[in-house]
This record gives structure tokens, C-alpha cells and sequence, in this order.
């Protein structure tokens, strides 16, 4: 028996016997263990519906930037047929911001997904373990003498009470990871605020604050590759439109023949 | 021996597998106290894993607790730090 040193288990498993500890009263053990048992479960429930809330907060928020990219390419498209270009890269930016804000939204909704699932599985798990106890208490009240029944249900109070430990601190962390997501859901809230993503109709000609500010945050490699790409789409596309842009930059477009269109 | 895995549940290994396990947490414990995020991250994913490989699943319904109980698999570096360095975290 090499008596395990491994400080790493012997800790953790310090830490929840502590937490047992102070939620142990023996003289009540039996009624009361059961009662907390129910508390805790409710609470579990509670923290998976503020998982589900916090998701769909940034489902909806993720909707609403997916309709905004939709919008945003619309305007640039019209811009460029009527030669502006610069409120074409204007709207451009504007998309290329919303979808890096997209990425990052798709990973959170992953993570609270991730977590939900979790949380669902130990509420299940304990809930399990707590009708488990329940009905065994019953049985050990009618077979034991009382002394030797409330040492029985202690056992399994224990067994539970460590469950109890263990969903707490998934809860705990499931609350911290919520936490972080709301903040961060409220700063894209905030960008959404400030006209970031609003409709270009509504922008002043002047370059204010947000424009030079999207100007950074925004890749130009990429806007500037998507401002090119859509010219050639135009050029091509519509003859209407073409006498407009003045297409010459468009550079060595050799059309395809007849009607294959832009494969890739 | 049951083991449980803090967030994840309990498994049942054997009294045999005690050493191995000893050996696994001494490695994770010294690559969180020198800092080594890398170490560390694997040494203690060697260990989560000895456990799920090696042991069952305890069912819901037994009401047994552990013989030892391991850190939540997403415990990163500065929170095993946290718990495994420093003075007077834990009495005894």
C-alpha cells in the first residue's frame, strides 16, 4: 500500500470534504440531506435555463449580423454599379468586421452548447443518484435499528453529498464561462449601438470616428480582394451598370466562352 | 478504487492501478509547480486518460464516494498553480 502522495487528487478531494463537512449536521442528516438534495437540483435547473438564455442571446445577435452582412454586400453591389466606389469599400468594411464578429459568436455558441450538454447530463446523473437514495433510505429505515439506519444513510448521504460537490463546481464553471459571454456579447451589442452595422443610406459623407476606426479594424487585403472581385462580377454581369464603373481596371478578364459561368 | 474526475463522474479502477496513477499526479503536480504550461497540459491529459482507459464507469445508481478525486479535465495551468503552490491552501 503505497499510501497515495499524489497531491493533485489528495487535494481536490481535501477541498470537498470540506464542503461535506460544513454541510453535514448529523442530527438531521436524514431529512435533511434528502431536502438539500431537491435544492440543489432545482439550482442545476436553473443554471442550464441561463446556459440556454445566454445561447440564445447570441443566436439572435449572430441572426441579426448574418441579415446585416446580407445588407451590407446588397449596398456595396449598388454603390459599385453607380460608380461609388468609396461607399462600396465603406460597406465592404462593415461586412468584413461583422463576419470576423460572426466567427467568434459560432465559438461561443459552440462552448455554450458544450456546456449545456454537460450541465444536463450531471442534473441527470444526480437526479438518478437522489431517487437512488431516497428510496434506499426507506429501505434501511424499516430493516435497520434507528442508531445503525443513520449511519447507513450517512454513507449514502456522503455519496451523494459528493455528487452534490461535483455538480457545484461544474455550475460554478459553467456561471464563470456565462459571465465571460455576456460581457462580450454586450460589446458587439455595443459596436451593433453605435451604427456599425447600420444601413449605409444612413451615413453622412463626412469620415467619422467609427469610419477611421473601421478602417483598422477591418482587413484591406480582404476588403480590397472582395472590391475587385465584385467589379469583375459587375463588369461581366450587367452591361447596364458597365459604362458606369468603367471597367478598364478590372484587368485581363478573358470572358469564358459562351455560357459557363463563374465556376469558382 | 473509485476515481472520480471532478465534472466528468466517477470510475472504478483497480487497487493495482493506485501506483500508476501516484506516479501520473506526481508528474502533473511538478510540471504545474516549474510552470511548464506544456508538461503540465499533457502530464495531467496522460492522467485523465489512464483513468477513463483503464476504468468503468460507475453506474448513477450506486452511491459510493471516491477514493480519489482528480481536477476538472479544463483545469488550466494557472489555477492547478493556484492549488498546488503556495502556503496554507489546504490544512493538513
Amino acid at each position: 500500500m503505497p499510501g497515495l502522495s499524489g497531491r493533485m487528487s489528495t487535494i481536490v478531494k481535501a477541498k470537498i470534504s470540506k464542503l461535506l463537512d460544513r454541510a453535514e449536521d448529523p442530527a438531521e442528516t436524514l431529512e435533511y440531506s434528502y431536502q438539500k438534495q431537491i435544492e440543489l437540483l432545482q439550482n442545476v435547473k436553473k443554471g442550464i435555463a441561463d446556459v440556454v438564455t445566454s445561447k440564445k442571446r447570441l443566436q439572435l445577435q449572430e441572426k441579426t449580423l448574418q441579415d446585416q452582412i446580407v445588407k451590407l454586400d446588397t449596398q456595396a453591389r449598388q454603390a459599385l454599379a453607380h460608380g461609388q466606389e468609396d461607399l462600396a469599400r465603406t460597406a465592404l468594411e462593415r461586412k468584413n468586421i461583422a463576419q470576423t464578429e460572426i466567427q467568434s459568436l459560432d465559438s461561443q455558441i459552440a462552448e455554450l452548447e458544450q456546456q449545456q450538454e454537460q450541465l444536463t447530463a450531471s442534473e441527470q446523473k444526480l437526479r438518478t443518484k437522489i431517487e437512488q437514495f431516497r428510496s434506499k433510505k426507506e429501505v434501511i429505515k424499516a430493516q435497520y435499528s434507528a442508531a445503525e439506519a443513520q449511519v447507513r444513510i450517512s454513507e449514502a448521504a456522503t455519496g451523494v453529498g459528493e455528487e452534490m460537490a461535483d455538480v457545484g463546481l461544474a455550475m460554478q464553471r459553467a456561471v464563470e464561462k456565462t459571465e465571460n459571454m455576456k460581457a462580450r456579447a454586450q460589446a458587439v451589442g455595443e459596436l451593433e449601438a453605435s451604427g456599425t452595422f447600420d444601413d449605409l443610406t444612413a451615413l453622412g459623407p463626412a469620415e467619422d470616428d467609427i469610419d477611421r476606426q473601421l478602417k483598422q479594424l477591418s482587413s484591406s487585403t480582404e476588403v480590397d480582394a472582395e472590391l475587385e472581385k465584385m467589379k469583375a462580377e459587375l463588369g461581366s454581369g450587367t452591361p447596364a451598370a458597365a459604362g458606369e464603373l468603367g471597367a478598364g481596371s478590372v484587368g485581363a478578364e478573358p470572358q469564358p466562352q459562351a455560357d459557363q459561368g463563374h465556376a469558382q | 478504487m473509485i476515481v472520480r474526475i471532478a465534472t466528468e463522474g466517477q470510475y472504478e479502477l483497480l487497487g493495482s492501478d493506485e501506483e500508476t496513477l501516484d506516479e501520473l499526479d506526481r508528474h502533473a503536480v511538478a510540471a504545474a509547480e516549474a510552470g511548464d504550461e506544456q508538461q503540465f497540459h499533457d502530464s495531467f491529459a496522460r492522467l485523465l486518460e489512464y483513468v477513463r482507459s483503464n476504468g468503468q464507469p460507475v453506474s448513477d445508481e450506486r452511491l459510493d464516494s471516491s477514493d480519489l478525486i482528480l481536477p476538472p479535465p479544463d483545469t488550466s495551468l494557472e489555477q492547478a498553480r493556484a492549488e498546488f503552490t503556495g502556503e496554507g491552501l489546504i490544512p493538513g
